[in-house]
């Protein structure tokens, strides 16, 4: 299969429409305009269609509609923009419905900046909307990654009826790389025989709705929804172990901070320095058992992330008070060095002696 | 025995939750009477707002979508652009389309959208309990403007038709009201030019519809269609103010 040089935010984008997607309604915000860019141009060449709303509001509610008449769709944006989604993503999950949503995302907190960060983690795996909800967070940390999550993404929306989140930050979306577009692992899905298509006179009307004005049934419909979560974080987490077996340190990355993080169990290796890597790749769920095949030769866990410490609150609790958790940040769009991560590990291990 | 009036097939069997008097219940009816004598039922996708007709999707009898407040002109762009071929219309409230919703509804009708916009005024927020919107009257007493709504710090009520009909994507545009029989009968008419000019691919068209609250007004159903007639109208004038040539 032959293998094209391109940028991140469009190799998501042409992803998604091999997938499928013919849907697209977005709002500009840098580092992801490219993605839309790259939408409006490629859409109608297929039939597609690309829509620039007014706002990212209007954006993720033009998704509601179009995943309501059972179509593949998906948006993007960055992170004040996905902020203000927050409240359609909320009204998609409580009606269950499929959709895909990118977020490249930006320092903050406020305007921030236009610098990779990866200071959402809350916001994408906790949810900004209202009400218990949940969805599947992807993070990629290589561009064939992104394609490939991308891809499948939109099999896991359509399996579960909810919405999947792609979770990239500036450095993925800016950056080149060679990637080629595979089949993905087919999934059974179910037909979508609550779409609002016109009845035809032939059925019942379908009603797409997150309203329960009963507490009775809107505490049911919560049951239904957490089971289904339940479901993701038993079926749908993923996660990679990079020389786990008999480090000493392991260090806990995902996305652009594990491609530098890998750089730095090699650099250490090769100082026999037994130091390994857990990459989730999924972010939500989180990949709570990576933790239990620790081996009893490490002796702490290195979280390193570029914010101020989001995901360490779940790695402390994947690792349940076991062993002592440490953090290294970057903040506002600052990149961590692969130095500033070796010497955060060689004062961890002086601090064990 | 001959059948002289009968439920409207665009409407289900299901019971109002309406208040007594209220005339959301007679604009359900006039809609539905549309897309049955329109023929397109089986093809309509309403969109429901938030506001006391949040659930009128139990009550017409096509397929149904809810939208969050103030978004419904946004869900009808998603599902409209993917289903060019189906009949797509919003009913929303004024709370709902001219307060959170504003830019939605601007927004959808300057890209002309395909759809039909109902859009119910009746000058008050009904479902939360009777707060002043956008559309309340000058010295009319709300919850949140307990003196009566005053022009220097909440400004002057918005005429939506009027500012519609400065879009230029907004194709089809009236004020009707439905304060008596012969103006119930002028407001069906519009309703169905708005839906025909949908029908006709031309774009987007909305129809205001002055209507009551006598619960939120706190006046029996009859004097509320007197202080519509007397109140709402002089403000907020009927009439057409737009209508694309392939319909007239
Ligand atoms: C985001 C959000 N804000 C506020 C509300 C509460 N709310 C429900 S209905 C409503 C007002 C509706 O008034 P209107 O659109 O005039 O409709 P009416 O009830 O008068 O028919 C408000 C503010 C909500 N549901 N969601
Ligand atoms: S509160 Fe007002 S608008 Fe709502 S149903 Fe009652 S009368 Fe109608």
């Amino acid at each position: 299969m032959v293998k094209i040089l391109m940028k991140g935010n469009e190799a998501i984008g042409a992803a998604a429409i091999k997938a499928g997607c013919k849907f697209f309604f977005g709002y500009p915000i840098t580092p992801q305009n490219e993605l839309p860019e790259f939408m409006s141009r490629e859409l109608p060449k297929i039939n597609g269609v690309f829509v620039q709303a007014e706002s990212e509001i209007s954006a993720i509610n033009m998704v509601y509609g179009a995943a309501g008449a059972g179509f593949r769709v998906m948006t993007s944006s960055s992170s004040p923009g996905l902020a203000l989604k927050q409240e359609g993503i909320s009204y998609i999950a409580g009606a269950e419905l499929p959709c895909v949503i990118v977020n490249i995302s930006r320092g903050g907190p406020g305007l921030g900046g236009i610098q990779p960060s990866q200071a959402d983690y809350y916001m994408c795996t906790r949810g900004g909307g209202n009400g218990d909800y949940r969805h599947i967070v992807y993070a990629p940390a290589t561009l064939q990654e992104a394609v490939d999550l991308t891809i499948e993404a939109f099999d896991v929306a359509d399996y579960y009826r909810n919405p999947v989140m792609i979770l990239g930050d500036g450095m993925i979306g800016q950056m080149m790389e060679p990637v080629e577009f595979r089949e993905p692992k087919k999934r059974e899905l179910p037909l979508k025989c609550w779409a609002t298509d016109g009845t035809e006179g032939k059925r019942n009307p379908n009603i797409i709705s997150s309203l329960f004005l009963d507490p009775a049934e809107l505490e049911k419909h919560n049951f239904k929804l957490d089971k289904k979560y339940k479901d993701m974080e038993e079926n749908e987490v993923r996660y990679e172990m990079y020389m786990v077996e008999d480090a000493e340190i392991v260090i806990i990355a995902y996305g652009t901070t594990s491609r530098i993080t890998r750089n730095v169990v090699d650099a250490l290796r090769n100082e026999n320095i037994k130091v390994g890597l857990i990459r989730p790749i999924t972010i939500w769920p989180f990949p709570n058992k990576a933790f239990k095949e620790i081996s009893s030769s490490t002796k702490a866990i290195l979280t390193v992330e570029m914010s101020m410490g989001q995901m360490i609150d779940d790695v402390k609790i994947a690792n349940e008070g076991r062993l002592p958790v440490h953090f290294y940040g970057r903040a506002g769009g600052m990149i961590p060095t692969p130095d500033a991560i070796i010497g955060k590990v060689r004062e961890i291990m002086g601090g064990d002696k | 025995m001959t059948v002289v009036f009968q439920r409207t097939k665009g409407l289900t069997d299901k019971q109002f939750h309406y208040c007594p008097g209220c005339t959301h219940g007679v604009i359900h009816r006039l809609v539905g009477e549309v897309l049955e004598e329109l023929n397109i039922v089986g093809k309509s996708i309403g969109v429901a707002p938030v506001g006391c007709s949040v659930l009128a999707y139990d009550y017409f009898n096509c397929d149904m979508h809810e939208a969050a407040h103030g978004r419904a002109p946004a869900v009808a762009t998603g599902i409209k652009r993917t289903r060019p071929d189906n009949v797509v219309f919003t009913y929303q409230g004024d709370g709902d389309l001219a307060s959170i919703g504003t830019a939605e509804i601007v927004h959808a009708a300057h890209r002309s959208e395909k759809f039909t916009t109902i859009f119910v005024n009746n000058a008050i927020y009904g479902m939360t309990g009777g707060q002043m919107a956008p559309t309340t009257l000058i010295g009319q007493k709300s919850t949140t403007s307990p003196e009566g709504r005053d022009l220097i710090t909440t400004g002057m009520p918005l005429r939506v038709a009027e500012m519609m009909a400065t879009i230029e994507g907004a194709v089809f545009v009236e004020r009707v009201s439905v304060h008596n029989v012969p103006h119930i009968r002028k407001a069906k008419k519009a309703i169905k030019k708005a839906f025909e000019v949908q029908l006709a691919g031309i774009g987007f068209g909305i129809v205001e519809i002055l209507s009551t609250c006598p619960t939120n007004w706190g006046m029996t159903p009859v004097d509320s269609l007197k202080w519509l007639e007397q109140n709402m109208i002089p403000y907020y004038p009927l009439g057409n103010f737009r209508t694309p040539e392939e319909v007239r």
